[in-house]
């Protein structure tokens, strides 16, 4: 490592003011502290520092994300088994959906890191690590089948529009990864929603067992076709079609345990999401008037992405609400909006996504009255003292 | 006079004086504080130069002596990372710290508050006092600091004065009166991890550090830091121990370069997030140094600031207002009832590793330019 060390301080001249590729400084400085964390150290103040940082941060929300990721590579292979009657292995499943995925999250990651580097180049700034865990997230929300191109516009739309227009990472309001998603369903609905996009290849319909349906628990669910949904058992599980990283509910509660233990994600919004589902589920089993709003509740929870919304995008601490009080209202409308736009309209298969977007928005007002409720106490305080 | 130390823009940093081989006192005015008109007291705290002793919050600076505030506030022990033990290193001076408090009294109309350990009996320094207010806490840092008792005694509203003074400058305020003279002596605790024998020393207000560490060190490259680590002052290694100061911490530098460090395990890495294995590591000891463990960013994670300072005060919120110099907002967040230090912690948890109390300063700082 000290070769290396002696290496990077030996060129590192070339990449400072007045330096051969001054243009490249925070591209240099990106992958300098990517492999050390620097030497900077406290001038006044508090000499001491926390050892956690925004990288190890962002590197822990990756690891939490790797279970539900393993499994969803697995989820591909098994169903592309299911689908054209193969015989299969654990591992072939695993290997299949491996070699699928593996180009989604390298284009995802090409186009959003390239972008993030640019800009932060153009600011001077040093490059925001966001974009890691953004970059990850943007595949396991889609569809297996969707092609690399629509990715790497809807990514570069994201980090964009999403994300650099408003100051890059810390100012942005919305969730770049749902940006992104949101793009695709928009703009290329064909190939986020339907029965055929979920498994690997079905699109093209080749050498398909007949009979075998890839329609999502939720398509099931919106076309009344009750008895098609699959056991709760299985979706807790996951082993249903959807997107490459939601259908597991038990992988998703693993990174749940991650992110809470750690203190990286905000229990109080994950909990309440799953209230806000489970409360909305009830009211509508209560006034149910049709087959969907006779799911139980309970089985909103672990269909769809509402479990992966709730634990990976409700979470993002930028663009969710910042205040503590804030964060129970917050994830309880999303909860709410999700399971409402799921269940009553027809044009949205999944609310999750719009959910989250649509609180994301909110959460800046959310905020502003909870810190008004401080300034009024405080006020109020004040007037009371001037009395006495 | 030996010489003269600026900082930044020719800031007088320190004024050095050599002490001449015989300690000869001024004899200011002497006597029963209690007996003392307040102008008398007043005038007495200025000419000796104790009167410094003496801050008011808001903005924590020193005191005006043309104010009355609304009450005066001590906290008598010290939460802070190392901190001396008042408890001991002021037992014996139960004389000067009952004039001291009967000479602050005189000075405000309202109540004297001290702030004592809830979780130990009061001892007699503090103790046994029948003019004061006692109020009891509980609790880890920043339990201790002067300013997270006042918002839970008595906050300071828009308009309010509130002047704090810490335990051992009481004391010194009553040797002023018992005998006249301006006795600068003090125990100081000297600690940190690289101190061979952490201890306290009897020494003078202002003395230098070079006789405490001197074959007290274990290793090279140090950060000395007269006070505590989260909010002292950076000092050399033949610096001087500062003036509210009875503390002196000495850890190591942290100019070191880590490969992959924020991908490695990290069971010597202490945090108050879980993201390091250290936490499962029992009976932990940690050398902390003064890297800053990474690199600045703007705000993203939240939460985290609450955790640290119990107060019903939005900090992130706060800073904000400050960083785009919104008074009115200041004013509304609570920016009376703060000082550095009650937000320190936060400075030390931030991910993003922001200047909290930088900051802070920079708001007093336009405070007092606007409104006076």
């Amino acid at each position: 490592m000290k070769a290396l060390r002696r290496y990077i301080d030996k060129i590192k001249p070339n990449f400072l003011k007045g330096g051969k590729f001054q243009k490249l400084h925070s591209t240099f400085e990106a992958f300098e502290t990517f492999l050390f964390v620097p030497n900077t150290v406290t001038k006044t103040g508090s000499h001491i520092r926390d050892s956690v940082d925004m990288k190890r941060t962002m590197a822990l929300v990756v690891m939490a994300l790797v279970p539900a990721l393993l499994f969803g590579m697995w989820n591909i292979g098994y169903h592309y088994s299911l689908s054209v009657g193969a015989k299969s292995t654990i591992l072939s499943n695993f290997w299949y959906g491996f070699l699928r995925v593996i180009p989604l999250i390298a284009v995802s990651y090409i186009v959003g890191l390239g972008i993030e580097f640019i800009f932060a180049q153009i600011r001077g700034h040093e490059v925001n690590e966001g974009f890691l865990v953004s970059g990850i997230l943007i595949p396991m929300v889609v569809p297996v089948d969707v092609p690399l191109w629509m990715v790497a516009v809807a990514t570069a739309f994201a980090v964009i529009i999403g994300k650099e227009v408003f100051g890059g990472t810390g100012m942005n309001i919305l969730n770049p990864a749902l940006t992104a998603r949101a793009f695709l369903f928009f703009a290329y609905p064909g190939w986020m929603s339907g029965d055929t996009v979920w498994i690997s290849k079905l699109t093209r319909g080749e050498g398909i067992v007949d009979g075998f349906s890839g329609a999502t628990p939720l398509a099931e669910a919106a076309a009344g076709n009750i008895d098609n949904i699959p056991d709760p058992w299985d979706m807790f599980l996951g082993t249903i079609p959807g997107s490459i990283g939601e259908t597991s509910t038990i992988a998703i509660l693993i990174g749940a345990v991650i992110l809470i233990f750690t203190g990286i994600g905000s229990w109080k919004i994950i909990t309440s999401v799953f209230a806000g589902g489970l409360a909305m589920g009830f009211i509508l089993n209560l006034f149910a008037v049709n087959p969907f709003m006779e799911v139980p509740a309970w089985q909103h929870l672990i269909m769809g992405g509402f479990a992966f919304g709730a634990v990976f995008m409700a979470t993002d601490p930028v663009t969710a609400t910042q205040t503590e009080k804030g964060k129970w209202i917050y994830g309880f409308l999303i909860g709410v909006l999700a399971i409402l736009i799921r269940v009553l309209n027809p044009a949205y298969p999944e609310g999750v996504m719009l959910a989250i977007l649509l609180m994301n928005v909110f959460a800046p007002l959310i905020d502003h009255y909870v810190v008004n409720a401080n300034i009024k106490r405080r006020l109020r305080r004040t007037k009371l003292s001037a009395q006495q | 006079m030996s010489a003269i130390v600026r900082g930044e823009r020719r800031r007088i940093l320190e004024v050095v004086i050599r002490a001449d081989e015989e300690m000869r006192y001024e004899s200011f005015r002497q006597g029963d504080p209690s007996t003392m008109k307040r102008e008398e007291i007043t005038e007495n705290l200025l000419k000796s130069g104790l009167w410094p002793f003496i801050r008011q919050r808001p903005y924590n600076i020193i005191a005006n002596p043309q104010d009355t505030p609304k009450a005066i506030f001590i906290s008598c022990f010290d939460t802070s990372p190392l901190a001396p033990d008042y408890d001991f290193s002021l037992k014996g001076e139960e004389e000067s710290f009952r004039n001291g408090i009967n000479a602050l009294l005189k000075l405000t109309d309202g109540k004297i508050h001290l702030g004592v350990n809830g979780d130990y009996p009061v001892t007699d320094v503090f103790g046994n006092l029948d003019n004061v207010q006692y109020s009891f806490f509980r609790g880890p840092h920043p339990a201790g600091n002067v300013g997270i008792q006042i918002h839970h005694i008595d906050p300071v509203n828009k308009g309010d004065l509130v002047w704090t003074v810490n335990p051992q400058d009481v004391i010194m305020i009553g040797r002023l009166f018992e005998k006249g003279t301006y006795n600068a002596s003090r125990v100081v605790a000297l600690t940190g991890s690289e101190i061979k024998t952490p201890r306290y020393y009897k020494t003078m207000n202002g003395a230098s550090i070079e006789p405490l560490i001197r074959d007290n060190l274990i290793s090279r490259n140090l950060r000395f830091v007269s006070g505590n680590v989260l909010t002292g002052k950076r000092i050399q290694k033949n610096g001087f121990i500062g003036y509210y100061d009875s503390q002196v911490t000495v850890i190591p530098e942290g100019d070191h370069f880590e490969f992959i460090g924020w991908a490695l395990p990290g069971l010597k890495k202490y945090s108050m997030s879980r993201t390091f294995l250290a936490w499962m590591m029992p009976n932990r000891e940690f050398r902390l140094d003064t890297n800053l463990n990474g690199g600045r960013r703007a705000f993203v994670m939240s939460g985290q600031y609450e955790k640290v300072l119990p107060m019903d005060i939005y900090p992130v919120q706060l800073l904000k207002a400050i960083l785009v110099e919104d008074i009115d907002l200041m004013e509304n967040l609570g920016i009376y009832e703060v000082a550095e230090e009650d937000m320190a912690l936060c400075e030390y948890v931030c991910t993003s590793k922001t200047e909290v109390q930088t900051i802070l300063r920079q708001g007093f700082e336009l405070m007092i330019k606007e409104l006076g």
